[in-house]
This record gives C-alpha cells, sequence and structure tokens, in this order.
C-alpha cells in the first residue's frame, strides 16, 4: 500500500510529542498507518468510533478530565461531525484537535472524494477554524505541536489537513 | 412514574460522581434539586452526552461516571451505543430517562413511542447488563447497583411525559462548563 508510513510515523511521534494521551478514530486507507500506531501504544487510548461526530464527545470529555485528545479522521467525518464541533467544542470552547485526511485533491483518483474535498475548506473556513496543512515533513512535528498548543489556548478546534503529498509515498 | 422523583431517588448517590445531562427537562430537573459542581448539563449537541461520559469514564478510570441521557438523544446517536459497548468501561453508568417523546419541542413522539426498545438495542450493542424498569423502588435500587457496580449499565427508565414549567437556569453554560472541568481535578493536583 503506496500510504506512505514514515510520514504517518512521523504524524504519530508529533502527536504523543504534543501530550496526546487519547485518540478517537474512524479508519480510511490514508489514516492506516496512525490507527494501527496508535493501536499499538499502551500510552495512548484510542477510542473506535461507529460515527466520527462521537469522537468530539469522546474528546471534550477527556479535554474536561484532563486529558489531551485528538480526532483522526477523513474529510467526510468532518463534515459528518459539524453539529457536534458547533454545539459542543465551539459553544462550550473546548480544544479540539482534528487531523483530517484531505482527500478530494489533485491526483484523487476515487471520484466518490471529489465533492467532499471541494467542500472542506470551505466549510472549514465558515466555521471560523484555524486550518494549517501538513504537506512538508520537515515541519511536520513544529506545526503539530503549534497546533495543539493554539487549540489549547483558545480553547477551540483546529484543524490539521493531512495533504496527499504527505500521506501518499511517492513513486519511484 | 416521573423523572423528577427518579433524580430525587439517586440525587445523594450522584454527590461523589461525575454526571453528564442532556438538555431541556432532565437537566433542569436535576439542577432544580441544588446545583453541584460535579454536574454538566449538555445544553446542545443532541446525542453527545454519552460520548462525553465515555470520553470522561476513560480518561479517569477511578471516577465514578453517570450519564443522564433521554430517548430523543440516543436515538440520534444509537451508533455510541456499540462504541459504549466495545470499551464497556466499568465506571460508566448510561440511565436513560424514556418519556417516549420529545417534550421541550413539542411533546411528539420518538420511536420508542411505537416499539423501539432501547435497553434491547443497547444489549444488542453489546451491553449486558441493559435493562427497562418502570417502578420508582425498581429504578433506584437498580441505578443505584449500577452506579456502585463495576460494570458498565444501561438502564432504561419508562418515565411519563412531563416536565418543568420553565426551562430557565440561573447558570451559564460555560460557568458550567469550567467549574465542571476544576471539579474533575484530581485532588491536590491544582494548576
Amino acid at each position: 500500500m503506496p500510504v506512505s508510513e514514515r510520514h504517518s510515523e512521523l504524524v504519530y511521534d508529533a502527536l504523543v510529542a504534543a501530550g496526546v494521551e487519547v485518540v478517537s478514530a474512524l479508519p480510511e486507507t490514508w489514516l492506516v498507518h496512525l490507527i494501527r500506531l496508535a493501536e499499538d501504544d499502551p500510552g495512548v487510548i484510542l477510542v473506535r468510533l461507529a460515527k466520527e461526530e462521537e469522537g468530539v464527545g469522546i474528546s471534550a470529555g477527556a479535554h474536561l478530565a484532563g486529558r489531551k485528545a485528538a480526532m483522526l479522521m477523513q474529510n467526510h467525518g468532518l463534515l459528518q461531525s459539524v453539529n457536534g464541533i458547533v454545539s459542543l467544542a465551539q459553544l462550550y470552547k473546548i480544544p479540539l484537535l482534528m487531523l483530517v485526511s484531505d482527500r478530494g485533491h489533485l491526483g484523487e483518483p476515487d471520484p466518490w472524494q471529489t465533492q467532499g474535498g471541494a467542500a472542506t475548506r470551505p466549510i472549514l473556513d465558515a466555521l471560523g477554524i484555524v486550518t494549517d496543512e501538513l504537506r512538508d515533513p520537515e515541519t511536520v512535528q513544529l506545526q503539530v505541536s503549534r497546533a495543539m498548543t493554539l487549540a489549547q489556548a483558545s480553547l477551540a478546534p483546529v484543524a490539521l489537513l493531512l495533504t496527499r503529498d504527505l500521506m501518499w509515498e511517492a513513486l519511484a | 412514574m416521573r423523572r423528577s422523583d427518579c433524580l430525587e431517588a439517586i440525587y445523594d448517590e450522584l454527590a461523589g460522581c461525575a454526571v453528564v445531562t442532556i438538555m431541556g427537562a432532565v437537566a433542569v430537573e436535576l439542577y432544580s434539586l441544588g446545583h453541584r459542581p460535579n454536574f454538566f448539563y449538555l445544553e446542545h449537541a443532541m446525542g453527545l452526552a454519552s460520548s462525553m461520559g465515555l470520553g470522561i469514564a476513560l480518561s479517569q478510570p477511578r471516577r465514578r461516571v453517570v450519564v443522564l441521557d433521554g430517548d430523543g438523544s440516543v436515538l440520534m446517536n444509537l451508533g455510541g451505543l456499540t462504541t459504549l459497548a466495545r470499551y464497556a468501561p466499568g465506571n460508566l453508568t448510561h440511565i436513560v430517562f424514556d418519556n417516549q417523546s420529545l417534550l421541550s419541542v413539542g411533546g411528539f413522539p420518538t420511536a420508542t413511542a411505537t416499539g423501539s426498545d432501547l435497553a434491547g438495542i443497547a444489549r444488542a450493542a453489546g451491553i449486558g447488563n441493559a435493562r427497562t424498569v418502570t417502578g420508582l423502588d425498581e429504578f433506584k435500587a437498580a441505578a443505584v447497583a449500577a452506579i456502585n457496580a463495576s460494570e458498565l449499565a444501561c438502564l432504561v427508565a419508562k418515565v411519563e411525559p412531563v416536565g418543568p414549567k420553565s426551562f430557565h437556569m440561573d447558570l451559564h453554560m460555560l460557568e458550567n462548563r469550567f467549574e465542571f472541568q476544576r471539579a474533575l481535578r484530581p485532588e491536590g493536583n491544582s494548576p
């Protein structure tokens, strides 16, 4: 599978370095290595979701109980979570670090991913959510760390979009 | 059976727990009995009270957590029951007040009014200890036992579709949120 194991590890290590102890996730292709890493890490509580919006509740509970949390989901999972993001995370000022695989852009071969890809950034913008792209492996650790710092300081959701450039192994 | 009587019956038992309620009548009736810092009233995000309870229960395995849910809210997050069952934290008790209606928005019937069985759904989701109670004494005994047991339980209490005259609470959502977070800090662990 051409999903990058090396870059998935970079992202995972950055989450752990940022103090994440609770990871809630719903699998998709780009996230398989990240989720396996969480699964194999005894220091992290991995919560496998039936639907992504649950992750907003779990992250909020974890935050109020003193643990840092992150959500791993596809951009369609973000779309699915919008009510929870607005009416729990934003309404109650909950820091919410969201790692969102950014499907549906240049190079996307799956027709069903394309509509959601086009909607992701406008929706994040409409919600006023600070968003950054993880693209360069050299800056992943710093970006994740800064995203967590901002989420905790602003008590608000922050989205990091996992781009194809980072997550997909370049073919030789 | 009235929900307000159920809440009164377990009010003392909730003193040492982290309590998460849904919005509407459940929140107001618990608040009216006397607010405590360990009570969090989720005034929106219908369906996510149980997910919040799961997040708290997994984060603080030694703290007893009680979610006071409703049929309308549970029906919005049925998948969440499978997630509760999957992790089944022994310190979590999920109490669902089923009045078979969306009381605070006109009293329209929910699907439990036409036969959907939430305790049955919870059992089928994998929560072994899930049952329906209809009488107050039975509710109190089952709820107190569930809260003190080290097993995930889902208790569906069939209650009358009656609620408070007013839904006003003299407690801002954010005040409640920060106070609750402080109440969940481990003893002696100041910020």
